[in-house]
């Protein structure tokens, strides 16, 4: 995972000078660099409306940058590659109500791959692997609606896992998870052999998983680099309200 | 979490009739409802008939009697105009029970009566052995332009979606010391409901771009195939076919 690709590989996901106004005329971003290698886990952190979910809207294409590019795997994110670029990064939003609109969660999960034209028993198979790796194949009969938070939220990394996406976004996935299905949230993503981009506010779970984070505030990334680092620099944190939870000591968790 | 509306109507079961394919269920359904609606008002003997095969059905199924009645309400509104009906008519008038009333306003409330309940009965049948979910399948195989089809599947999954939100913000208003006692209440109420509108449409926009993220064109791919075999599609004609029975003895006496 951690050896560095060959210098040929284009990095999985590459964002610059991203700058984006909604429509209403507020301005969310101003000039975004980010760049992230093959196989590389990284934590986006920042305050609350700092641009995290308008950055992670950019990625496939749902929001089409004012300025600036966004490339996934070399292909930029536009017209003519956006079914490639949306089988390649998966999206796990931050509401699971958001990405669960099937009437079952078997219907829900494969209606990606077969978005991709996969059919019959390889579509089962895919289906039943994807909710396998996040302990839900038991659940594959219900309506999304009748499961815990936590469990609709297990689903949605299912729906997106089932696409077998080169990147998988996460839009604050710890987020109402219980510690354990939270511990296994992240035992899940350990496991998988793609790049991760994670946004959240859960700093222990980025310093966790994610040996590298950047942090975004005001519409930039203000700070890029080791985790724990990050984590360490009193003033970093104060300026960008980012607070450590109670007793809590990176530098005393083991690497 | 509240539950869809499948809860009211539908009735778990392995009966013969919840096993059929949802299709074959809703032509059969169709073929019973035009049987009865052109039956001809005065043929009394056959209402009893098509109630009878209705009747065998839920028998089949393992409907009781009380749960057809209990979803038999929302008939109410088309009970109290066929009651209405003999007071409102014109032309020659007989007497009931002391007070005169209009001939053809009595034909005309059986009339609707007797048809609509057969109609509802049977409609209720067929939502108590196919669940809401399957039904849609079953419109989507008999050619039901899809775009209807996927406008109420989404119907049915964010239903449940909804009416939890809705709940949420009642109890929020609730929690802050909001009582709907009268009207004046009324503008706090609507403006909740102005919410909750902007809210469901936000969440239809959110929905949209998660489906796009998971490849969306415009057209759900078809997951499961349920294929109708030649005995499904006979068992399921038994009720039309009776009915179309019924019919032909009621025109041709
Ligand atoms: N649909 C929208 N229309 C207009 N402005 C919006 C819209 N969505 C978000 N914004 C604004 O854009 C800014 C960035 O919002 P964004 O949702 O990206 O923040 P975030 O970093 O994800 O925050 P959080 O941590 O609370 O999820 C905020 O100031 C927000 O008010
Ligand atoms: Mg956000």
């Amino acid at each position: 995972m951690s050896e560095s690709p060959p210098p040929t590989t284009p990095p999985s996901l590459a964002v610059r000078g991203l700058a984006y106004a909604y429509p209403d005329g507020h301005q969310a971003l101003f000039g975004v660099d980010l760049t992230i290698t093959r196989g590389e886990r990284v934590a986006l952190l920042g305050p609350n409306g700092a641009g995290k979910t308008t950055l992670v809207l950019h990625l496939n294409g749902i929001l089409t940058a004012g300025a600036g590019t966004v490339e996934v795997a070399g292909l930029p994110v536009a017209g003519e590659h956006l079914r490639e670029i949306r089988r390649r990064v998966g999206i796990v939003f931050q509401d699971p109500d958001d990405q669960l609109f099937m009437p079952t969660v078997r219907e829900d999960v494969a209606f990606g791959p077969a978005n991709l034209g996969l059919r019959g028993a390889a579509l089962e198979e895919r289906v039943r692997h994807a909710l396998d790796r996040v302990g839900m194949a038991d659940f594959a009969d219900r309506p999304p609606h009748h499961l815990s938070y936590g469990q609709r939220r297990r689903v949605a990394v299912a729906t997106v896992l089932a696409m077998e996406p080169e990147i998988l976004v996460l839009d604050e996935p710890s987020s109402n998870l219980d510690p354990a299905s939270r511990r296994e949230l992240a035992d899940v993503l350990r496991s998988l052999d793609v790049t991760v981009l994670m946004v959240t506010h859960d700093l222990p779970y980025a310093l966790e998983l994610c040996p590298r984070a950047a942090v975004l505030a005001g519409g930039v990334v203000v700070a890029d680099g080791d985790t724990r680092d990050l984590l360490l620099d009193r003033d970093l944190m104060a300026a960008h309200r980012l607070e450590l939870p109670y007793g809590f000591d990176p530098s005393s968790v083991p690497a | 979490m509240t539950g869809g509306p499948e809860h009211r109507l539908f009735r778990p079961g392995d009966s013969p009739v919840h096993r059929l394919p949802p299709h074959c269920k809703l032509l059969a359904l169709i073929g019973f409802v035009l049987a009865t609606v052109s039956t001809p008002r005065e043929a009394y003997w056959a209402f009893g008939a098509y109630a009878a095969l209705l009747a065998v059905v839920a028998a089949v199924a393992r409907v009781p009697a009380g749960f057809v009645l209990r979803r038999m309400l929302v008939e109410t509104p088309f009970v109290l105009f066929a009651l209405l009906l003999p007071f409102v008519a014109d032309g020659p008038t007989v007497e009931v029970l002391g007070l005169t009333v209009s001939h053809d306003g009595l034909l005309g409330a059986w009339n609707v009566l007797a048809k609509g309940t057969l109609g509802v009965v049977a409609g209720v049948l067929l939502a108590a052995t196919t669940e809401l979910r399957a039904l849609l399948l079953g419109l989507q195989k008999l050619r039901m332009p899809p775009l209807l089809v996927q406008i109420m599947s989404f119907m049915l999954r964010y239903g449940g979606v909804i009416t939890a939100e809705m709940g949420r913000m009642r109890i929020a208003r609730e929690s802050r010391g909001f009582v709907a006692r009268d009207l004046r209440q009324t503008p706090a109420v609507a403006k909740s409901a102005g919410a909750l509108f902007i809210r469901s449409y936000e969440r239809g926009e959110r929905v949209h771009l998660a489906m796009l993220s998971r490849g969306y064109t415009g057209t759900m791919p078809i997951l499961v195939d349920t294929r109708a075999s030649a005995a499904q599609w006979a068992a399921a004609a038994t009720l039309p076919a009776a009915a179309l029975a019924v019919w032909a003895g009621a025109l041709l006496r």
